[in-house]
């Protein structure tokens, strides 16, 4: 029962994981550039949730929805005036530079205003959960929560992506940005909106991680971003079901590798598999081989 | 007044002037050809028409509207599709979604509407589902709508991509080289479709090709580009019999 427990466990953390590779491997696939301040938006995000349910003596709900807003404005505010400049830039080096500059920029402002200080987050989610076997298996509320947003959310996704026109807008953007202009897409317009669509998410992210693991400091979203990274390579950057797999296969190896190994090699088995697949197939799990025009 | 009116068009790289001093008028309803050696400045010229280059001189006017310093989203919105040389289709999308991204423009309704699946979503949705169709069946593409577009074969790339440009419902179509890479067989099929698209949606057509006999065969008017100038303009057939223009073509 107990190895049934950790596995779900692990779907659930794999589940956060993958809402934040989601992020990642949309703004990839389609601006073909690395956000690596997206770990940040997450913790923007918790701490917004975080001050207004102080402000409102513990209203969270309205709490995620100011920080689903807010995160979006700040992923919109931050392509505008960090990336979009530097999207001609001669090197791609340029912008992912300036991604880890935005990345510290976020967590120095949050230290300056909240403080070094480990703050205790109070879970978004009161429901205790379910019970079986006579209480033998008791899965919390926020992991059963934590797994159905993230269903929610990929299935939400996929429809957005291929059944309207700005997903297919971003879709022709990813192939071709010349080709999809000179059809009258505007490119700007649809990288603003993935960056708007990746932010929210991260703000859901940020709920759902400080719910299941509630402490929260700048660096809270650190750490998880570069996960939902690896998550993202591992199957296959650019695709949306691959940052779902990838996610839920980080999880579940951390977990059961903190469980049944070492809790310290966890994080060191974790960054292994970003290694093994690197050198065993480089495109990830749902990745495609993209051949370079001659 | 001319549907496209081009007067002292110049842009230069570097020290190369690639196209220099280039005029054309085109009026509503011709088919206009644009030959040239290789490294004439053909496909510059569709670049400038199309604002992916800026020229360095010269005013490019379509239907009356001064579109030079216009950049490439406007200038489609503006009316003109064009074609690629080597053809960029979005390839891992369905050939009806490469034709609906080419509608996109006309349709809207908002990215909540969109996430949300409400509002005006189905509506607008089913109405270019439709109008895709519609256009899928004048080329005889209908059959493939679900096919992904690397799936097609060459000639149907070719039909799809020229589809693609008249969902964005063109005053003016460019087409670079349509017929490149093609069989006697497909050009002759591509021929068919050129005369279709003008019978169905009496387009106007500027196309540079390399191909003689789809350029004597189709082409109402010509004009002949060598080293970024233009040598020679007229009637297909007084053009294609100037000695300069064998000479340019066939050397001395």
């Amino acid at each position: 029962m107990s190895f049934l427990t950790y596995l779900i466990n692990g779907l659930s953390l794999g589940s956060i994981y993958a809402i934040i590779a989601l992020g990642y491997t949309m703004v990839y696939g389609i601006a073909k550039m690395l956000n690596f301040a997206h770990g940040d938006f997450i913790m923007v995000g918790c701490y917004i949730i975080f001050s207004v349910s102080a402000a409102l003596s513990g209203n969270s709900l309205v709490g995620i929805v100011i920080a689903v807003v807010l995160c979006t404005l700040l992923g919109i505010t931050t392509e505008f005036i960090a990336y979009r400049p530097l999207r001609g830039a001669a090197s791609p080096l340029a912008v992912l530079i300036t991604a880890i500059g935005v990345s510290y920029l976020l967590e120095n402002v949050a230290l300056l205003i909240f403080g070094a200080d480990i703050k205790s987050f109070t879970s978004v989610i009161k429901w205790e959960g379910l019970s079986f076997a006579g209480g033998e298996l008791k899965i919390q509320g926020v992991t059963v929560i934590t797994i159905l947003v993230s269903l929610v959310i990929l299935i939400a996704l996929q429809l957005f992506i291929n059944k309207t026109k700005q997903g297919q807008a971003m879709l022709a953007v990813a192939e071709d940005k010349g080709a999809a202009t000179l059809m009258g897409i505007n490119v700007n317009k649809t990288i603003m909106l993935t960056f708007a669509i990746g932010s929210a998410l991260a703000a859901i992210a940020g709920a759902l991680l400080c719910s299941a693991y509630p402490s929260l400091s700048p660096y809270t979203g650190a750490m998880p971003g570069i996960k939902a990274f690896v998550a993202a390579v591992l199957g296959g950057i650019g695709s949306v079901p691959g940052a779902m797999i990838g996610g839920l296969v980080l999880g579940i190896v951390e977990i059961l590798s903190k469980t049944y190994i070492s809790s310290q090699l966890s994080d060191a088995i974790v960054f292994g598999i970003l290694v093994v697949v690197l050198l065993v197939k480089p495109t990830g799990i749902l990745g495609k081989v993209i051949q370079e025009k001659v | 007044m001319a549907l496209l009116d081009v007067n002292n068009l110049s842009i230069s790289f570097g020290g190369l002037r690639a196209v220099d001093d280039f005029n054309i008028t085109i009026e509503k309803g011709e088919l206009y050809g644009l030959i040239g050696p290789n490294g004439a400045g053909k496909t510059t010229v569709f670049n400038l028409l199309t604002g992916v280059y800026k020229p360095n001189e010269g005013i490019i006017r379509l239907d009356g509207e001064d579109i030079t310093r216009k950049s490439t989203i406007e200038i489609n919105h503006s009316g003109i599709a064009r074609t690629f040389q080597n053809i960029r289709l979005f390839k891992q999308m369905p050939v009806i979604d490469n034709v609906k991204v080419g509608l996109a423009e006309r349709y809207k309704y908002s990215a909540l509407e969109g996430i949300l699946h409400l509002g005006k979503y189905r509506k607008i949705e089913k109405e270019m589902d439709e109008e895709a169709m519609r256009l899928l069946k004048v080329f005889d593409l209908d059959g493939e709508r679900d096919t992904l577009a690397a799936n097609l074969p060459y000639g149907k790339q070719r039909k799809l991509e020229i589809a693609r440009a008249m969902a964005t419902d063109p005053k003016l179509l460019l087409l670079d080289e349509p017929a490149a890479g093609m069989n006697p067989n497909e050009t002759g099929e591509l021929m068919d479709t050129i005369a279709l698209v003008r019978k169905e949606f009496g387009m106007t057509i500027l196309l540079i090709e390399h191909d003689m006999k789809l350029v004597s065969g189709i082409c109402e008017k010509l004009t002949v580009l060598n080293f970024g100038r233009v040598l020679c303009q007229g009637e297909t057939k007084e053009v294609l019999a100037n000695p300069e223009v064998i000479k340019a073509y066939l050397g001395e």
